[in-house]
C-alpha cells in the first residue's frame, strides 16, 4: 500500500472532508480502488469501510476494478445519443463481453460510459486511452478494437 | 519591451479541436514558420474554445480576421507559403455556408458568429487563457478593482440587482437578491461557491468558459465575496474536466502572484482565497445543498430547504452558490455598469445566454445570444440549419430537466418566462436539435434513464417513481406497450413532480411530459402499431431486403458485423433476423435503399 501511504501523507490531520480527495488521488495513482486500499484509508481516517464504500459507490468516477490496457470510454451524452451512440455501446458490450465499469479478464480492455466529453461536434465520440475517435459507428468501433487486439498479438509474438 | 508581430495566428485549443488534432496543427505551424524564418513576424497562440467546434481544427488569423477550418498538419506548408508569404487567402479552408456556395473568408461575416453577442464569452478565442496579462489587457480585473476600492458591499448588491442578472445555472434566481440575503445573514465565516459541476449530459458551456477565460470567473467570485463578506471561495469542478482544472489552477496561482487573490488585495484591505474542489461525478451534486455536502466529504444528497444556503450552507455557515456563467457576467456589469447590461436581452431576462448547440444541426458548437432570441433564429441563422435538407422536428432545451419544443413553437424566444411556458426549462444551456431521425419516445427514455440512474435515492417519489416510468417507457420501446400506458405516465409524472425533495425529481418528468404533449401520436404509433418511424427503437425494427431494389452487390454482407446476412455472388442478400442485432450497418451501407 505504498501509494496509499504517500497520498495519506499529503493529507496530515485528514478528516472526513478529505475523504473524497483522498479517494480521487488513490484512484489516480493506482487506477482503481482496491479493497485493501479502502480498508487502509478507513483505518487512517477512523471510518468503517462500509461508510467509505457508501461514499465511493455514490459517485460515478470511482472504479473498483483495475483499468485495462485499453480504456474505452463511450460517450452517452445527448448529442452522441441522438447520433446513435447506443448501438456502438451495445456492440462493445457484446464484443468485449463486459459491462461498463468492468475489465476483461485478460486485463486488455476496460469499459466506461461517460456523459458529454465536450466534443459534440464529432459525435458520436469514443475515447480510448486519451485519443478521440470521431463519428463512430458499430462497425468502425469494432475495427478499432480489432486493431488494438492485433497490436497486442504482435507484441506477444515479438 | 514586448515584441510586435505582423500576424497573429490563433489556434483553437478547446476540447473539440484538440480531439480533432489542433495541437498537431499548431506544432506543424510553428515548425514551418521557423523553417521559413518568420518567427519574429508571426505569432502562434493557443486559445480557448472558439465555439465553432464542428469545423475544427480551427485557426483565426489577425489582423485580417480570416477564419480557416478543417486544417491538418499536411495542409500547413501550403498555408504558410500562400497566406503568410504571398499574402493570398487559401480558399480550400474557408467556410462555406452550404456545399458549393460562395466561401466566406472573414470570421465576422459568417452567420454562426455574426448572429452572436458575446458577453460571458467575450474573450473566447482571443486570449491565451494561461496568461493573466492577456486577460488584464482586455480590461480584466478592472471590475474587481472598482468593487474593492470604490464600492461598498451594499453598492455592489444594488448594482447587480439593477443589472437584472439572473442565475445561469437553471432556475434563473436573481443574483443580486441572493447576494443580499447572504450579506444580511448572521454567522461567520461566510463562503462563496462556484458551481462548475455541469451535470447536463449534452452540454459543455461552463467547461468552455473555464477553459477559455478562467480569470473572468475568479474576478466574478472576488466581487461576490466582497458583496457578501466572504473571504473563502470554492470552485466545484468536475474531475472529468482536467483541462479546466489545470487552467483554473494556473489562473489562481497567477492571480495570487499579481496580488489579486490573497491578503490585502490591491491594497484595499480585503482578503480572499479560492480553492478548487474536484467533483466526483454525480448529477445531483449540481443541486446546491448536495454540492455543499459533497464538499464536506459525504454522499451528495440534497436536504429540504429552508433553511436556505444563504443562512445555512457549507458547514452550516451562510453561503452563496452561483453558476460559472453567472460569475463570468459579473465583472463586466461592475466595469461597464448595470444599465449597459440591462439594455441587452428582454425586460425580465437581461443579458445573454450561452448554449451548447448540438444534434442534427450544421454548425455544432458553443454560442452566446441575447436573451429573447427566437429558437428558430438560433437553429437556422446561427446553427446554419439542418444537414441533408431534413426538417426541424424539435429542439430539446434544458437537458434531463428540460423538454422538447416542437417545430410549431420554434418561434419561442429563449428567456426565463417563455421557455418554461412550453413545459421545458431554460436549464444551464444544453440545446439539442432534432430532425426526423430522432424518436421522441426514445429521447424521453434516454433522459429518464439518466435521471433514474442519477437519483440519489433519498426520497421515494424520485427513486421509485422514475423507475416505474422507465419501466413503462421500456415496454413501449420494446413493442409491448399497453393502451393505458400514456395515461399512467402522465399520472406518475404529476405525482413525482409535486412530491420529490429536490429539483432533480421535480423536473425529471419534464422530458416525458413535453413529448407526450407535443408528440403523443408517436407514443400511440409505438403502442398500437409497433412502429418507430425514426428507426431508433431497436426492438421494433425488422430489416428485410427488397428483391426488386437489391443489386446483389454484397455491400451489406461486408458491412454486417454480426454475420447476420447471407449472400452469394449474384444472389439477393438475406437478413437472418435471429442473428441480426439491428445495428443498422447494412441499412446505412446499402447504396440502393433496398434494406428497410
Ligand atoms: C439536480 C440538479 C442539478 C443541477 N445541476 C447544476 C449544474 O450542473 N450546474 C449549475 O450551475 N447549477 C445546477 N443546478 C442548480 C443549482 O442548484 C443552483 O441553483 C445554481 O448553481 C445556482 O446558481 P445560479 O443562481 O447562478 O444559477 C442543479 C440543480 C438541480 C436540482
Ligand atoms: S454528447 Fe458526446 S461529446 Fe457531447
Amino acid at each position: 500500500m505504498r501509494s496509499v501511504d504517500t497520498v495519506l501523507k499529503e493529507h496530515p490531520n485528514a478528516g472526513r472532508d478529505s475523504l473524497i480527495p483522498i479517494l480521487q488521488e488513490v484512484q489516480e495513482t493506482e487506477g482503481y480502488l482496491s479493497p485493501e486500499a479502502i480498508a487502509e484509508i478507513g483505518r487512517r481516517l477512523n471510518l468503517p469501510a462500509s461508510k467509505i464504500y457508501g461514499v465511493a459507490t455514490f459517485y460515478n468516477m470511482f472504479r473498483f476494478q483495475p483499468k485495462g490496457k485499453y480504456h474505452v470510454m463511450v460517450c452517452r451524452g445527448t448529442a452522441c445519443h441522438v447520433k446513435g451512440s447506443r448501438k456502438s455501446l451495445d456492440m462493445v458490450i457484446r464484443v468485449l463481453k463486459i459491462e461498463p465499469g468492468q475489465t476483461t479478464r485478460d486485463r486488455l480492455f476496460s469499459l466506461e460510459v461517460v456523459a458529454c466529453m465536450g466534443a459534440c461536434g464529432l459525435a458520436p465520440v469514443v475515447n480510448i486511452n486519451g485519443q478521440f475517435y470521431a463519428k463512430i459507428t458499430p462497425m468502425k468501433l469494432q475495427r478499432i478494437i480489432e486493431e488494438c487486439r492485433a497490436k497486442e498479438r504482435i507484441h506477444e509474438s515479438a | 519591451m514586448t515584441q510586435t508581430y505582423r500576424t497573429h495566428l490563433l489556434i483553437c485549443a478547446g476540447t473539440g479541436c484538440v480531439a480533432s488534432g489542433s495541437m498537431r496543427v499548431k506544432e506543424a505551424l510553428e515548425q514551418e514558420i521557423r523553417r521559413r524564418g518568420l518567427e519574429s513576424e508571426v505569432q502562434v497562440t493557443a486559445t480557448g474554445c472558439n465555439g465553432f467546434c464542428a469545423a475544427g481544427p480551427l485557426l483565426v488569423a489577425y489582423p485580417d480576421g480570416i477564419f480557416y477550418q478543417r486544417l491538418t498538419p499536411a495542409d500547413v506548408p501550403f498555408l504558410v507559403e500562400e497566406y503568410l508569404i504571398k499574402g493570398r487567402v487559401v480558399k480550400k479552408h474557408l467556410f462555406e455556408p452550404k456545399k458549393g456556395a460562395e466561401a466566406i473568408p472573414k470570421l465576422a461575416d459568417i452567420g454562426f458568429f455574426k448572429n452572436q453577442l458575446l458577453v460571458a464569452l467575450r474573450n473566447r478565442g482571443l486570449i491565451d487563457p494561461e496568461k493573466i496579462d492577456e486577460y488584464i489587457a482586455r480590461d480584466g480585473y478592472l471590475g474587481a478593482a472598482k468593487a474593492l476600492t470604490e464600492m461598498t458591499p451594499a453598492q455592489i448588491v444594488e448594482e447587480i440587482k439593477a443589472s437584472g442578472l439572473r442565475g445561469r445555472g437553471g432556475a434563473g434566481f436573481p443574483t443580486g437578491l441572493k447576494w443580499q440575503f447572504a450579506a444580511a445573514a448572521e454567522g461567520s465565516p461566510k463562503y462563496i461557491l462556484c458551481n462548475g459541476d455541469e451535470g447536463d449530459p449534452g452540454a459543455f458551456m461552463d467547461r468552455s468558459i473555464l477553459e477559455a477565460d478562467p480569470h473572468a470567473v475568479l474576478e466574478g467570485m472576488i466581487i461576490g465575496a466582497k458583496a457578501i463578506g466572504a473571504h473563502h471561495g470554492y470552485i466545484y469542478v468536475r474531475a472529468e474536466y482536467p483541462l479546466a482544472i489545470e487552467r483554473l489552477n494556473i489562473a489562481v496561482a497567477q492571480a495570487k502572484e499579481y496580488g489579486l487573490l490573497g491578503e490585502d488585495i490591491l491594497g484595499s484591505g480585503f482578503d480572499m482565497e479560492i480553492e478548487l474542489y474536484h467533483g466526483a461525478g454525480a448529477f445531483v451534486c449540481g443541486e446546491e445543498t448536495a454540492l455543499m455536502r459533497s464538499i464536506e466529504g459525504r454522499r451528495g444528497m440534497p436536504r429540504p430547504r429552508p433553511p436556505f444556503p444563504a443562512h445555512k450552507g457549507l458547514w452550516d455557515k451562510p453561503s452563496v452558490l452561483n453558476n460559472v456563467e453567472t460569475y463570468a457576467n459579473v465583472p463586466q456589469i461592475i466595469h461597464r455598469g448595470a444599465k449597459w447590461f440591462y439594455s441587452i436581452g428582454t425586460e425580465r431576462s437581461a443579458g445573454t445566454k450561452v448554449f451548447a448547440l448540438t444534434g442534427q444541426v450544421r454548425n455544432i458548437g458553443l454560442i452566446e445570444v441575447p436573451m429573447g432570441t427566437p429558437l428558430r433564429k438560433i437553429v437556422f441563422d446561427v446553427g446554419g440549419g439542418i444537414p441533408g435538407n431534413k426538417k426541424l422536428k424539435a429542439v430539446q432545451v434544458g437537458g434531463p430537466s428540460g423538454g422538447c419544443i416542437p417545430d410549431a413553437l420554434a418561434d419561442t424566444p429563449v428567456d426565463f418566462e417563455s421557455i418554461p411556458a412550453t413545459g421545458a426549462i431554460m436549464g444551464s444551456g444544453g440545446m439539442v436539435v432534432m430532425d426526423s431521425s430522432t424518436c421522441m419516445v426514445d429521447i424521453a427514455k434516454f433522459f429518464l434513464e439518466f435521471t433514474a440512474e442519477e437519483s440519489c435515492g433519498k426520497c421515494t417519489p424520485c427513486r421509485e417513481g422514475t423507475l416505474q416510468m422507465l419501466e413503462i417507457l421500456d415496454r413501449i420501446c420494446n413493442g409491448r406497450g399497453r393502451d393505458e400506458d400514456t395515461a399512467s405516465l402522465e399520472r406518475l409524472a404529476v405525482v413525482i413532480g409535486q412530491s420529490s425533495l429536490c429539483g432533480l425529481g421535480q423536473t425529471a418528468p419534464n422530458p416525458v411530459l413535453t413529448t407526450l404533449r407535443y408528440f403523443r401520436h408517436e407514443y400511440e404509433e409505438h403502442i398500437r402499431l409497433g412502429l418507430c418511424r425514426a428507426k431508433a427503437c431497436k426492438a421494433l425494427l425488422k430489416f428485410t431486403v427488397s428483391p426488386e431494389l437489391c443489386k446483389r452487390c454484397g455491400l451489406c454482407f461486408k458491412a454486417c458485423p454480426s454475420e447476420a446476412i447471407r449472400w452469394e455472388k449474384k444472389e439477393v442478400a438475406e437478413i437472418l433476423l435471429d442473428k441480426c442485432t439491428r445495428c443498422m450497418s447494412c441499412y446505412r451501407a446499402c447504396p440502393f435503399d433496398a434494406i428497410d
